[in-house]
């Protein structure tokens, strides 16, 4: 069978199940059902706090083939789940799902458990780094599954996700499972992918290398979806947790991308009062809302909200007056910490509310401008940010085709050509964004609007914009790097792409 | 109309990924230096290099100047020979004096007959970066009809007159004001020096201010950061246009009039400031800031 974007799909995937096709971003909207939660409620006399990681081990109902589930606030500084997976291999369980809201390179000691058998699934939102490798390369039994992050919120609270047991990663715990991510060593500010994890999971472990007296202040996830509290030396690394400062790019393209995507925003129509506004944390992203903020300043605009992922600049345009709130699901960088400790109007929102699209309404719909990134863009606009053009996996939607969806102007900013290759294409190797959902690609050499988008293509008609078809975009390219060619892969499918409703929109085949 | 000289971008010619976005960078000229930018291992990789990049990249949104090594030196002639053959927009050639010039004259006469190419298509900007050079400039500029320009290197003027270079650019005053007379006398671009402190915004704007109030026509860019600041200073501001476009009006109102002479504000109009006017209204209509049809009213 074939998605609407002509991808053909089995019917059926061992180790996945039963596919259903991607029929279009907005094809999917009827009545949902939220799935009632297993639980086992404390009593007054019942201690929460565990001497160990193992006695927590000891409490829990571990089972082969159980999916236990990780939220990736720490990034690449993280502990916890190399700690947990280790632990319970050396108990002989086996046959593990780990369903983390990203993996990263710090994860590389899960290769061997997935090549021993103690992992055999993994459900993430964006993989980067060795695991990825590894699963590129066909060395995890079952295929891994790769959502957007609105979308592990929806299989979650669905019940398409089973969680059997969360281990929260927990800057500071009390003594009764309160959680903050504001204070600690390892302090990360909000707390967003972990929420539907501890309210849906059939058992939930608070780990902390800072415990303090109840209660907890501020509290982002409560003590009734916490089962147990265990107090370990450390559960990452500062270094790899957050960026430090994040700076803005000096590279020449780069900037000249940010300008026009810039003015391309300008020519929209969209810079007014209640403007809202959501970037990466990328080089060209920032640069991107530097501009922004420049045009703002320049014509006196307040805008409502930024949201996403929040970096220092944002925080500096919240600090300057130009929006009159913060949607933060995680802080990039200390700047981002500081704020949402200290300014009320930077406030938290989970994976959930920031874009799970059977909810009732998520911050993507109220999004007017989403600037992206993508490592393939083809003729349609489908946006790859899964796999490399090697098919190696290098990443996945998180946010990606969440806000797109939702945003009133998605704008992808990226350079037409990096390290020899073309961007644009005839087909992306992995779609991860539907075409139908990108309204704009701003490269250096050219800027392409999606057909679909009339009324934006005659605002731009009316600027001096160097306005070409995403076909020109891609002959341009192709003159300077030549056309490359096709990277042959197995039959074996080593990933399934799932689009934010659980419909599939590709999969990702074992490479060479 | 002829193409503006605002901003001359120094690209280093043994680059590849510079090479490539060279022409995006949004200066008017892009000068791909054989010279000091290549160490003396990287001479010929960087001359095939150029002349590659010259083949393949679509470079017609800017002027394409190659800066090749001195003819005194092994590489100078070879830079020529090789460079003009792909024929870019531009040569510039570095310690300048009437004798390199006439010699790449002579040589560009020849390669342009080879290869077919309108005999003076390829034009000749002189580096101006010795005291003698400097006293010769106006001759350099006559010793070919290929010469569409001069620029100022005062980091190596400074050296040969054993002077300190500062950021303030006393020293280089007299050069700057030699320079911008021979050059308006005989028609042609003169270009400042660059401003080596790219992350000085504020100076960079200083320094061409300070450059422009002396005659020169551009500047050059060591970084493309500076692009739009040198823009910014060599554009007529908005008060200068709309003073030029009213003086050209009172001018053609006295001449319907029968007038020989007028005045706008009480201040006569004579040759002079319609010159100006003049000057103005072409620059913006060249920069886009105004229609033909606007600025011919």
């Amino acid at each position: 069978m074939k998605t609407i974007l002509g991808r053909e799909l089995p019917d059926y995937i061992e180790g996945y199940g039963e596919v259903t096709p991607f029929q279009g971003a907005f094809k999917d909207a009827r009545i949902k059902t939220r799935v009632a939660v297993k639980l086992t409620s404390v009593n007054p006399s019942d201690q929460k706090v565990l001497a160990n990681l193992e006695e927590a081990f000891d409490k829990l109902n571990l089972k082969d083939g159980m999916t236990i589930s990780f939220h990736h606030h720490l990034r690449n500084g993280d502990h916890v789940l190399n700690m947990v997976v280790e632990g319970l291999a050396k108990r002989g369980l086996k046959d593990l799902t780990i369903a983390a809201s990203s993996i990263f390179p710090i994860h590389e000691p899960l290769v061997a458990h997935i090549e021993n058998g103690v992992v055999t699934g993994l459900v993430s939102n964006y993989i980067s780094g060795p695991v990825a490798e590894a699963v590129s390369k066909g060395k995890l039994k079952k295929p891994a599954l790769m959502q957007t992050h609105g979308g592990r919120s929806r299989a979650i609270e669905s019940g398409d996700l089973h969680i059997d047991v969360a281990f929260l990663a927990a800057p500071t715990a009390d003594t009764y499972g309160n959680i903050n991510g504001v204070h600690g060593k390892a302090a990360c500010g909000t707390l967003g992918y972990a929420l539907s994890d501890a309210e849906f999971a059939d058992q939930t472990v608070a780990i902390t290398d800072n415990l303090v007296p109840f209660p907890a202040c501020p509290i982002q996830v409560s003590q009734v979806f916490v089962d147990y509290v265990v107090q370990i030396d450390s559960i990452g690394d500062p270094a790899g947790i957050v960026s430090g400062t994040t700076k803005m790019t000096k590279d020449a393209v780069a900037l000249i991308i940010a300008k026009r995507a810039a003015e391309v925003i300008k020519a929209s129509g969209l810079v007014k009062d209640g403007m809202s506004f959501q970037t990466g944390a990328g080089g060209t992203s920032l640069a991107v809302a530097a501009e922004l903020q420049e045009i703002m300043q320049r014509e006196g605009v307040v805008g409502s909200f930024a949201s996403g992922g929040i970096t220092g600049p944002l925080v500096e345009m919240l600090e300057a007056g130009l929006f009159k709130t913060l949607f933060d699901v995680q802080c990039f960088d200390l700047e981002a910490i500081d704020s949402y400790r200290s300014n009320a109007t930077h406030q938290a929102m989970s994976a959930s509310m920031y874009g799970n699209p059977h909810t009732k309404g998520a911050v993507v719909n109220c999004l007017d401008i989403m600037i992206l990134g993508a490592t393939e863009i083809d003729t349609n606009f489908n946006v790859n940010v899964t796999t490399g053009s090697n098919g190696v996996i290098i990443g996945g939607s998180g946010g990606h085709s969440d806000t797109a969806a939702g945003a009133k102007l998605s704008i992808v900013v990226t350079n037409l050509i990096k390290a020899r290759l073309p961007i644009i294409k005839d087909q992306v190797t992995t779609i991860t964004t539907p075409g139908e959902s990108i309204d704009v690609v701003v490269t250096e050499r050219g800027i392409a609007v999606n057909p679909r988008r009339v009324d934006l293509i005659e605002k731009l008609r009316m600027t001096n914009l160097p306005l070409v078809t995403i076909e020109a975009l891609k002959i341009m390219a192709e003159k300077i790097t030549g056309i490359p060619k096709d990277v042959p892969t197995l039959e074996k499918i080593v990933a399934v792409v799932e689009y934010r409703d659980g419909s599939v929109i590709d999969v990702v085949r074992q490479i060479k | 109309m002829q193409k503006l000289r605002r901003s001359m971008l120094f690209m280093p010619g043994n680059n590849p990924g510079m090479l490539q976005d060279a022409a995006i960078l949004g200066a008017d000229s892009i000068i791909l230096d054989l010279e000091d930018a290549v160490s003396l291992s990287e001479k010929d990789s960087a001359r095939i290099l150029v002349r590659e990049a010259i083949k393949t990249i679509d470079y017609s949104q800017v002027e394409v100047v190659v800066r090749v090594n001195p003819l005194d030196t092994d590489y100078g002639a070879l830079d020529v020979e090789v460079i003009a053959r792909v024929k870019p927009d531009t040569l510039m050639i570095p310690k300048a004096n009437e004798q390199e010039i006439k010699l790449v004259d002579q040589m560009l006469n020849q390669i342009e007959i080879e290869e077919g190419y309108v005999p003076g298509s390829i034009k000749l900007i002189a580096l101006i970066e010795t005291a003698l050079g400097l006293e010769n400039v106006y001759n350099v500029i006559q010793a070919s009809k290929r010469v569409v320009g001069v620029l100022l290197g005062a980091e190596d003027l400074t050296s040969d007159l054993g002077i300190e270079r500062t950021k303030e650019g006393q020293e280089i005053f007299y050069a700057r004001n030699k320079v911008a007379n021979a050059c308006r006398a005989l028609k042609v671009d003169s270009i400042d020096t660059p401003f080596t402190d790219t992350f000085d915004c504020e100076g960079l704007a200083k320094d061409t201010t300070k450059a422009k109030s002396l005659g020169l026509t551009g500047k050059s860019a060591i970084n493309p950061r500076q692009i739009e600041i040198i823009h910014s200073v060599f554009a007529p501001t908005e008060a200068e246009l709309k003073h030029a476009l009213r003086v050209l009006d009172a001018m053609e109102e006295a001449k319907k009039e029968g007038k020989g002479v007028c005045s706008l504000d009480g201040k006569m109009i004579d040759a002079p400031i319609i010159n100006r006017a003049n000057c103005t209204v072409d620059q913006c209509i060249r920069l886009g800031l105004i229609s033909g049809e606007d600025g011919a009213r």
